[in-house]
């Protein structure tokens, strides 16, 4: 049984009425760390978004459902949906600069959650923190605690981000890009420290990102998107061996290889995004057939 | 942000930004002392003309009278005195009018800025429209309605300058609210007004101490036009820009009637916006 069942989510801007997910279909089962890749604007981010209800003021969904543990988050009402997100979800933000907030201390932006959602009291949930901080490998966590944001480096601020997605033990964990921000040395340390966390804690992960090669080193499996379709859902494995989809195929192929610096880079070719943006035609044509009739 | 840098390390700065809040927080806090207790350690009462020492000019120069440290103005009252008074009407009309000006500008700022939607439209609309009239018509145009005294101009400058806070609050909120920090607090479970309070206005706090400080010193400005064009308090109690309207006939003759409220006007302006730059860098984490 899933954790996260996402059926037929459509969603579309309001003012231009412009389709950015086109009912795409996804699982992840407890413990499953899946990728969700594909290019800019593809609505990967848009998928976590909706899951944890932070979709921007400009988007809504126009279908489908959200299941959570069996219950479909977009029936509920604000307040309960916020409640039973905070209680088993986190996010991992892009942005490590952006995602904590610059005016408060460490301490208690972690401890929020705990004292907020799950009713610790402070000490207890001080010292979680502490353990979650010292989990993700950062020296002495009581001073980290007390820092403000901009006094921390950009790796740092990244680790208390995954301290406190883990601090409170949710079942799924959507980090949106969590390593694009940063530069590449500590982009694989970040990298090894969140699948380290995840398997500690055999948390569901949704791994928002554009980056194959990260896809390859964290997820088990994966999902393929192209303008908010799902174009492929796959093992890891099978994919990287064989990609079903042509569209994925290309995506695949045009992935720098560091094995061949000075190689010329791969354009997905004319002839597959033609194809692929046939079958998204196709979809709209037939959705709004299913309007209409 | 940017000038921190520029203006030669961290520490330089705040120290010049320490002494600044403290020489204007001094000043103000001494003002405030005064203006307490002008009635028991003003020199002379503020009202008591006497003819005969007309215009007699302050303790430095020659025909002075012991006792009048700043002269007096053309009716014999103690120019001294009169300006410890003035600062009561002074300061009151700073504190409640910047702080409820403050409150309701603010207020409306954030809620425009963080809930967007027809909260935005609504208020965003009724600043345009409000900043459409002409606000020293307005303000003249409330004395003479409600009559002329404290709650008037009170009123006057809240009507008039609660849009200077909501538009430069709203877009800071606007600003505030596209950051991950509130994406991740909404998914840690905040509802909408605890994050509106506890993650948007700690980084909106600054800049409303800035205003609120501003605003301190417009309402000095606005209370004194008013009172230089009579339409203050009714009774004589002495206000600055009353103080300054009446030596403005006597300047050649006596200069300290007008020099000496003006001063006091200028220092007290002053120290408010310095205050208020002070604070800033006190309040902002970055800069701290």
């Amino acid at each position: 049984m899933s954790f996260l069942v996402v059926r037929g989510l459509s969603a579309r801007l309001k003012g231009d009425g412009a389709r950015l997910l086109r009912g795409v279909g996804l699982s992840v089962a407890p413990g499953e760390v899946r990728g969700l890749v594909g290019e800019s604007g593809a609505g990967k981010s848009m998928i976590g978004k909706a899951v944890l209800g932070i979709l921007p003021q400009a988007v809504e969904v126009t279908g489908g459902e959200i299941l959570l543990d069996g219950t479909d988050l977009l029936t509920l009402p604000p307040g309960e949906r916020r409640r039973r997100v905070g209680a088993a979800c986190a996010l991992i933000p892009q942005d490590p600069l952006t995602a904590l907030n610059p005016a408060r201390r460490i301490g208690p932006q972690i401890t929020g959650r705990l004292v907020d959602i799950l009713g610790w009291d402070r000490a207890r949930a001080r010292t979680r923190a502490e353990e979650a901080l010292a989990e993700t490998h950062l020296p002495d966590p009581e001073r980290i605690m007390r820092a403000y944001p901009h006094q921390l480096s950009g790796g740092q601020r990244q680790r208390c981000l995954i301290a406190s997605a883990f601090v409170a033990g949710p079942r799924l964990i959507v980090a949106d890009e969590p390593t694009t921000a940063l530069d590449v040395t500590v982009q694989k340390q970040i990298l090894r420290l969140i699948a380290e966390m995840q398997a500690r804690h055999g948390t569901a992960l949704l791994f928002v990102t554009h980056d194959l090669g990260v896809v390859s080193k964290v997820c088990q499996s994966l999902t393929v998107l192209y303008a908010g379709m799902v174009v492929e859902d796959t093992g890891v494995r099978s994919f990287f061996r064989a990609p079903a989809h042509p569209y994925s195929a290309a995506l695949l192929a045009a992935t720098p290889r560091y094995t061949d610096p000075g190689g010329s880079l791969t354009p997905v070719p004319e002839a597959v995004l033609a194809a692929v943006r046939a079958e998204v035609a196709a979809r709209d044509a037939a959705a709004e057939g299913a309007r209409h009739g | 942000m940017a000038d921190a840098a520029s203006a030669g390390g961290g520490r330089g700065r705040g120290r010049r930004a320490g002494l600044r809040l403290w020489l204007a927080g001094g000043w103000l806090l001494f003002m405030l002392a005064v203006a307490l207790l002008a009635p028991w350690i003003a020199p002379k009462d503020p009202l008591a003309q006497d003819l005969f020492l007309g215009r007699l000019p302050p303790f430095w120069v020659e025909g002075a009278e012991p006792g009048y440290w700043l002269g007096t103005d053309s009716l014999g009252r103690d120019v001294l005195s009169r300006i410890m008074h003035g600062a009561r009407v002074a300061l009151l009309v700073a504190l409640v009018a910047g702080s409820l000006t403050c409150l309701i500008g603010a207020t409306l700022g954030l809620l425009a800025g963080y809930f967007g939607g027809w909260a935005d439209i609504l208020i965003s609309r009724g600043i345009d429209i409000w900043m459409a009239f002409p606000p020293v018509l307005f303000s003249i145009l409330l004395v003479a309605v409600i009559g002329p005294g404290l709650p008037a101009i009170i009123l006057a400058i809240v009507v008039i300058d609660w849009t200077r806070f909501a538009r430069v609050v709203r877009a800071e909120a606007m600003a505030q609210a596209a950051m991950d920090y509130v994406a991740s607090a909404r998914v840690a479970g905040r509802g909408r007004a605890g994050t509106l309070l506890a993650e948007i206005l700690p980084n909106v706090l600054p800049t409303i101490v800035v205003l609120l400080t501003l605003e301190m010193g417009i309402a000095v400005i606005v209370e004194a036009i008013l009172s230089f064009v009579n339409l203050s308090i009714p009774t004589d109690s002495p206000t600055w820009g009353g103080m300054i309207a009446e030596g403005r006939s006597s300047i050649h003759q006596a200069w300290w009637v007008l020099v000496f409220p003006l001063v006091a006007l200028f220092l007290m302006v002053l120290s408010f916006s310095q205050l208020g730059e002070g604070l800033k860098d006190r309040f902002d984490p970055v800069l701290r």
